[in-house]
């Protein structure tokens, strides 16, 4: 068993080819794929070539549909000159990413940084291959390099005529040392790169072929269904396994820890029907009275604590407030969220006494491996992680390997058997890593003319830091808390000079584990900041845009976009009739947004968002037609939180078990959304998370202009949007 | 033991009567398009066809699908992923991550067989499953594309 499943051999990479074929084979790779893989070169880290010409470029990062993958193989195949028909993909595992001393560097795949964290090496490596693969040919010709050309994938010496292939020089380029130094392109001559191409990875997504780490198997396989204590801090007290033994493919029950109970079966359905039938008794712990009640008392403490951690600090708000002609106040909430992919959690493991392998979905997966090594009690070499593309990662993915730590502790209890573990819908909503809750106490200060020359923001809430990455924190300070809003930096910057600004944090951090969710604490943090502007606008009795702009001179970027999607949306004239429009803009992930949303809502209070204009700088924009994908993504992913997203606790347990109780935006309520996409090319940006920060906040001043209310308590399935 | 015609093959399946048409798609028949992800019929994601007809396999019982049933998962509706909506999906690069996809075509392809030329409206109306990625626009603006595209096959 143990030899069948041996896939540790060097070469070996999940590639989407190779992950079906290999897959439906137990991994046992048939003799002429073998023999193919034999003569496939690997040029560098990056650029492997057969040699039917066929490129294949590995790429470190996960895709999880951000079109990460398809970016990235565009940066690699540009610097590199290659026939982009010709281009494959495939994923390094972390295990050889440790034997090689990180030669691919981060496998991390969240805050946006896919891209904008590694365009520079991975472009330096196509560079570096396409100058070894010229050197192999010149040195074939006994010609001057200098003399040679490459142009898809074809290398031409100019004097002679002669011309080559990179599949034919791959295996000699493969024995030169890699140059010191390579000059990357100027942007501004990207011919793969920059261009709306198809992404790579769709094919397969059509017709079922596609692999997910929830597909896979292998030979002598049994599955796993798990229960872990439905009460955060909670602990397994007892269960009775006679109960369920004798039930249809049982194998075994076996504890998970000391907080779960798993059932293992020959397939998941009789698993999940015999662990619906155990019998279990929980140990609650101390948490077992918590409520949503229970929590927004404790944030509301927090609104008016003494003490709290500054993030953006300039004059005295206090004075300007006491100072003013007028004030504004406001306290705005956000409910905690839950990541729901649509892929829910699992991983399948094979464990023995001197090796652990993890098959599994994660936007991490050095930290996969870790997770796996630590809970099989075996060393990090020892051990290795395959990906698989992700149905869905959301953020949910990063911040915990929960799931592989179970599947590898259940593996454990049958050695040398693999065991695939799906949560069922149940407990992926029971055992999140939810988006935090926060309030923000909102105060701002207006002159006699209608200048703001005082913001006062006080976020009361939830760090994800403290828990998840307390090393992050500084001096208890989780400076995650302030994105967007912070003073200076590249990654997010506050986009309005206000003469006296206090922005602090009261942490108040509930026994509810917090997690990193798409668009992370940018998300209330663009709907504190920018309804609350709106609010001042109509309190200085000014236009909401001309307002945010006398504010915002020292922001040129902030701004472009803003004046983007007001000139394209038509700020300023009339609106259809029943139309309102809404604004807001932002910078977080290195990227600056911002978003027009038109509404109406009916006599009913019914709302439709008719049309939404977004504009984005993300600095380089490597494929345009990717990039307008994840901006309408992003606002599925925003309007839906606006619309419905609110996970609440009972008795110390998440009320929300599946999607009829926590919905999920269809397409009768997605908008018409229009792409501005205005790369300044002096930066690189996120992506795959900023629209939404806008999305909520543009939608939320819109329905201010058509009713009159202001909606401060989200989501609005429980507002009343009925003209006030 | 069930008896079921999929994708034209008939198949005889030791399962417990209750086990829902997914599991048995997905674990005795061992295929795997179809995909699992609420298990209660509000996503879609299990959607395959019976008799022609757009079904949700996660809260169908085996017991209730009868052998003469024609049931057609995401594998079986084109052998080489050239039906005009998996072409149309293919044209304007629909999927992002993928795994509500095929309950999204399946539920395409049996809105087009009964109504080729369907208005926005009726799109709407029809496709109710879930995307979390958020492809929704590109789904509606595909299914357009398919059914300008010429007939639609079953």
């Amino acid at each position: 068993m143990t030899s069948a499943l041996d896939i540790s051999r060097r070469n070996f990479f999940v590639s989407s080819a190779a992950t079906v074929g290999g897959l439906a084979l137990g991994f046992h790779i048939p003799f002429a794929e073998a023999a193919a893989a034999e003569t496939a070169s690997e040029v560098n880290a990056w650029v492997v070539v057969k040699p039917d010409d066929t490129v294949v470029i590995r790429i470190a990062r996960v895709e999880m549909g951000q079109g990460t993958l398809t970016g990235l193989a565009q940066l690699v195949a540009e610097e590199l000159d290659c026939d982009w028909s010709k281009v494959t993909t495939e994923y390094p595992t972390p295990g050889q990413n440790v034997a090689r001393s990180r030669i691919w560097g981060n496998f991390q795949t969240a805050g946006s940084r896919g891209i904008r964290d590694s365009h520079d090496y991975v472009r330096q490596g196509g560079a570096a291959a396409r100058h070894m693969l010229i050197q192999a040919a010149a040195g074939e010709w006994n010609a001057p390099a200098a003399e040679c050309s490459v142009s898809n994938g074809v290398i031409t010496h100019g004097p002679s005529g002669r011309s080559t292939t990179y599949g034919k020089v791959a295996t000699a380029a493969a024995k030169l040392e890699a140059p010191k130094e390579v000059q990357l392109k100027d942007p501004k001559d990207w011919k793969i790169a920059g261009k709306p191409l198809k992404r790579l990875d769709t094919a397969e997504k059509l017709t079922g072929k596609q692999v997910y780490s929830i597909d896979v198997k292998l030979p002598g396989m049994l599955n796993a269904a798990v229960k872990d204590c439905p009460v955060f801090g909670g602990k397994l007290k007892s269960f009775d396994a006679a109960a369920v033994q004798g039930m249809p493919g049982v194998k075994k029950v076996v504890t998970v820890g000391d907080t779960g109970v798993a059932v293992v079966a020959d397939t998941w359905w009789r698993a999940k029907t015999a662990l619906d039938a155990l019998p279990i008794e929980w140990d609650e712990g101390p948490n077992a009275t918590m409520s949503s009640d229970s929590i927004a008392a404790m944030l509301e403490e927090g609104l008016n604590a003494t003490q709290a951690f500054v993030g953006n600090q300039s004059g005295d708000v206090q004075g300007a407030i006491a100072g003013a002609a007028k004030t504004v106040e406001a306290v705005y909430s956000v409910p905690y969220q839950h990541h729901a992919t649509m892929e829910p959690m699992n991983a399948t493991a094979v464990w023995t006494t001197d090796r652990c392998q993890v098959w599994t979905a994660t936007q991490n997966a050095e930290a996969a491996l870790a997770t796996a090594a630590n809970a099989a009690g075996l060393p990090i070499p020892q051990c290795d992680v395959y990906r698989l593309h992700l149905g869905g990662g959301f953020g949910r993915r990063s911040t915990s390997h929960d799931f592989v730590r179970q599947a590898v502790l259940i593996a454990k209890e049958m050695p040398g058997t693999p065991v695939k573990l799906i949560w069922s819908r149940e407990e992926d909503m029971l055992h999140g890593y939810y988006h935090p809750i926060t309030k923000a106490k909102m105060a701002g200060a207006l002159d006699a003319n209608g200048n703001l020359v005082g913001l006062r923001m006080r976020i009361s809430g939830q760090s994800i830091l403290a828990s998840v990455r307390p090393e992050g924190l500084q001096n208890g300070r989780d400076p995650a808390t302030f994105q967007g809003l912070n003073p200076s930096g590249t990654e997010g910057v506050f986009g309005y000079s206000i003469p006296n600004l206090l922005i602090d944090h009261a942490m108040r951090n509930p026994p509810v584990p917090p997690g990193f969710w798409r668009g992370v604490n940018n998300n209330q943090n663009a709907i504190y900041v920018e309804c609350f502007m709106d609010e001042l606008a109509h309190a200085a009795g000014q236009d909401p845009l001309e307002f945010r702009r006398k504010l915002m001179a020292n922001h040129p970027k902030h701004l472009a976009v803003l004046n983007a999607v007001a000139e394209r949306a038509g700020w300023g004239t009339p609106a259809p009739q029943g139309i309102y429009r809404g604004l807001a803009q932002h910078m977080g992930y290195g990227s600056y947004v911002a978003a027009c949303a038109e509404v109406s809502v009916d006599d009913s209070g019914i709302l439709k968002i008719h049309r939404i204009v977004a504009a984005t700088n993300c600095g380089h924009a490597v494929n345009p037609q990717q990039i307008e994908a994840q901006v309408e993504g992003s606002f599925a992913f925003g309007l839906t939180a606006l619309l419905y997203g609110e996970i609440t606790l009972k008795d110390g347990r998440i009320e929300q078990e599946n999607f009829d109780s926590y919905q999920i935006m269809r397409m009768d309520e997605m908008p018409k959304v229009e792409s501005i996409i205005m790369p300044s090319g002096d930066f690189w940006g996120g992506v795959g998370e900023p629209t939404i920060f806008v999305a909520a906040p543009a939608v939320l001043n819109a329905i201010f202009a058509a009713t009159g209310k202001r909606i401060r308590s989200v989501p609005l399935a429980k507002a009343d949007l009925r003209k006030a | 033991m069930a008896s079921l015609t999929i994708n034209g093959t008939v198949h005889e399946v030791d399962v417990e009567p209750d086990t829902p048409l997914l599991w048995v798609i997905r674990e005795q028949v061992g295929l795997t398009g179809t995909k699992y992800s609420c298990g209660i019929a509000q996503c879609g994601a299990c959607t395959v066809h019976v008799d022609g007809v757009a079904t949700r396999s996660c809260t169908l019982p085996v017991s209730a699908v009868t052998p003469e049933q024609r049931i057609v998962t995401i594998e079986g509706l084109s052998p080489d992923g050239s039906h005009p909506v998996q072409k149309a999906w293919l044209e304007l690069d629909v999927p992002q991550c993928g795994y509500c996809q095929t309950g999204q075509i399946m539920a395409a392809a049996a809105l087009l067989q009964a109504n080729p030329q369907p208005s926005d409206e009726d799109i709407t109306v029809e496709m109710t499953n879930i995307c979390r990625c958020g492809t929704y626009n590109r789904i509606k603006a595909a299914i357009k594309l398919a059914a300008n595209g010429g007939a639609i096959r079953g």
